[in-house]
């Protein structure tokens, strides 16, 4: 069993990441942190660059429990952090919650949406509230 | 002084509300598409040409020139700040570029980059007032024969001399003049398989779009999914004292690499850069700096491409020869408004061309207030994704392919050049040569016909004006000179580079 964080780095990815840190070590699961990009634009801000994803493993290095990294170039994001809950047999999603503008939300598809609709698992979904900084 | 009044002249007119307008969405468009890899201001000129049916010939043209030196800027930002040139004339600045970014001087780097830009292109604006009307006066005077020579020699400099390869450069050259011999307008049916939709000739506008528009599309389509780059956060670009004391030199000997170079008929900015980037090196006072980011790196190129763009316009507008892609586009939009170019451009439409080189002062200017303050917006731009980027272009080049005479069939041209666009890049062929060779390839045909028509079917009058003979001595030096280095050493063959982003 494992508990399944969407990261990004930012506050969202952060917070996610600490509530799912935290929630693995009560229910003694591995932790998969989740960083997927679309790829198809030449920048993409929600995608870990090579120097955060080095401070993201000494994050991870540095929590009590075991962990892998999934940082992939995939058609769907939603789809991807689904698939690694199911092929993992999670027991929880953790996911950062935006705050969106009413024609961002018009413009735009919501993957927080997306998995708490689609997920198979219970999904918690946070907020910053200062817990993101406790990581660093 | 009578060019000053015609340029002042030419300011009055340029300084119009309409026209600052044109202007301003001018470098606007311009620096957006330069900052985009794989989008670049020829592509935005052959999707833009549709304007000219509706737009005056100034304000279009004064719109053009701005997204021609607006190109040029953007480009360097992406170069510097994303190590991935926007487009192939700022290949050099990413070398020093974005390692100054990686080192924190980003800022720097853009500031050095942007104020170079505006130094040689005013400098090499200038330049192109004092020398493109007597360039005209003298070449006004030459016949049809020197005329033919001069073609070839474009032609055969722009295939030869840049690209990797020369036979891919020929091969697009060839497929270039082979286009444009269909249709019937010399009074006999050629390459129109008995079909009456092609016997007016392909329009060169479907040809353009199809080739940059449709086949640049098809080719990120190909590639859509690339792991994201990373990008240096930059704020506002700002230069220390000792960066100027650092920079002003390189520019102003960018400056008098770029502009010769773009002024002759292999014009195109990769060989001054390139020189510009070596002498640097050579002259630094810190060469230690060189390769971690040293900012003469990023002054000399920068400044080498602005002023070869000031200086192709040289041959365009007083002989009537494009040597880049932006060029050509350039001057097939003065063609399609009926205006005759060549040399005698200046005398038959003074108000237009001043007007046109105003607008390059004006311009010039407007970027670099545009893009100082505005460079941390531009690298925004590199965050739209792609599918939404070519639906937009893909709409936009059907509606101009469509627009050229309502004729659905155009759309299935437009397509069926649009694979061959994607092929040639698949295949490394440069697309320059084939764009040339349309355009180019009518017109040697013409003056070939009308010197044979004066001598009366005289093969001998090809090479009886001095002019001509200088220029067959010189195609035929090159020629040598290549044939000898290719049989010293016989170089394995450069692996092809998958990811090279086309010189457009």
């Amino acid at each position: 069993m494992t508990v399944v964080v969407m990261y990004s780095p930012d506050e969202f990815g952060r917070v996610a990441l600490s509530y799912g840190a935290t929630e693995a070590a009560r229910r003694e699961e591995r932790l998969v942190v989740v960083n997927p990009t679309k790829g198809d634009s030449y920048v993409d801000t929600k995608f870990a660059g090579d120097d955060e994803l080095a401070t993201l493993r000494a994050m991870l290095e540095r929590l009590d429990v075991e962990s892998e990294i999934l940082h992939d170039v995939v058609p769907d994001i939603a789809g991807a952090v689904l698939h690694a809950a199911s092929s993992t047999g999670a027991s929880l999603i953790v996911v950062g919650i935006r705050p969106r503008t009413p024609v961002g939300k018009l413009l735009l598809g919501s993957v927080a949406q997306r998995l708490i609709l689609d997920a198979e698992c219970p999904v918690l979904s946070v907020k910053p509230d200062g817990s993101e900084d406790l990581l660093t | 002084m009578d060019s000053l009044n015609l340029l002042l002249d030419g300011f009055a007119q340029a300084l119009t509300i309409q026209n600052l307008f044109y202007a301003v969405l001018g470098v606007f468009l311009g620096t957006a598409v330069g900052v985009l890899p794989g989008i670049g201001p020829a592509m935005t000129l052959a999707l833009l040409l549709p304007i000219t049916y509706s737009v005056g010939p100034d304000s279009a043209l004064i719109m053009f020139a701005g997204i021609y030196y607006g190109g040029m800027y953007g480009g360097s930002t992406t170069s510097i700040l994303l190590n991935t040139p926007g487009e192939s004339s700022s290949v050099v600045t990413a070398i020093e570029g974005n390692k100054m970014a990686k080192k924190g001087r980003a800022a720097q780097a853009l500031a050095t980059a942007a104020i170079g830009s505006f130094v040689a292109g005013t400098i090499g604006t200038l330049l192109l007032v004092l020398f493109a009307p007597s360039v005209a006066g003298q070449v006004v005077k030459l016949g049809n024969p020197s005329n033919f020579a001069l073609i070839l020699l474009a032609l055969f400099a722009v295939t030869a001399v840049l690209g990797t390869s020369r036979l891919r450069g020929f091969i697009a050259l060839f497929l270039g003049l082979a286009i444009g011999l269909v249709g019937g307008q010399t009074g006999q049916a050629r390459l129109t398989f008995g079909n009456p939709l092609l016997a007016d000739g392909i329009d060169i506008v479907v040809v353009a779009v199809a080739i940059f528009a449709i086949g640049e599309a098809l080719w990120v389509a190909a590639h859509l999914r690339r792991r994201p780059l990373d990008i240096i956060p930059v704020g506002q670009p700002w230069m220390s004292r000792e960066d100027w004391g650092r920079s002003w030199k390189p520019w102003l000997r960018g400056t008098a690499f770029g502009f010769p170079f773009g002024a002759l008929p292999a014009g195109g900015a990769e060989i001054p850069t390139f020189l510009s980037y070596v002498t640097e090196r050579k002259l630094s006072k810190h060469p230690e700096e060189f390769g971690k980011g040293a900012i003469e790196g990023v002054a000399g190129p920068e400044a080498a491409n602005n002023a070869s763009a000031a200086g192709t316009l040289v041959p365009l507008l007083a002989i009537g020869l494009p040597t880049t892609a932006t060029a050509a586009i350039m001057l097939l939009a003065i063609q399609s408004y009926g205006i005759e170019t060549g040399p005698q451009l200046f005398d038959t439409e003074p108000d237009l061309v001043w007007a046109l080189l105003a607008s390059l002062f004006i311009g010039n200017t407007l970027l670099l207030l545009l893009n100082l303050p505005l460079a941390p917006l531009w690298a925004k731009l590199l965050q739209i994704p792609r599918p939404y980027l070519y639906a937009g272009i893909l709409f936009f080049a059907s509606l101009g392919a469509y627009s050229v005479s309502f004729q659905p069939f155009d759309l299935a041209i437009l397509l069926v050049i649009g694979l061959l666009g994607l092929a040639m890049r698949r295949f490394g062929l440069p697309v320059l040569p084939l764009i040339i060779g349309v355009i180019l390839g009518p017109k040697l045909e013409e003056q070939l016909t009308t010197s044979l028509q004066i001598s009366s079917g005289d093969v001998s009058t090809l090479w009886s004006e001095p002019v001509a003979v200088i220029v067959y001595a010189f195609i035929a030096l090159a020629l040598t000179a290549i044939v000898v280095s290719g049989l010293r050493k016989p170089k394995p063959e450069a692996p092809l580079n998958e990811k090279e982003e086309v010189s457009a």
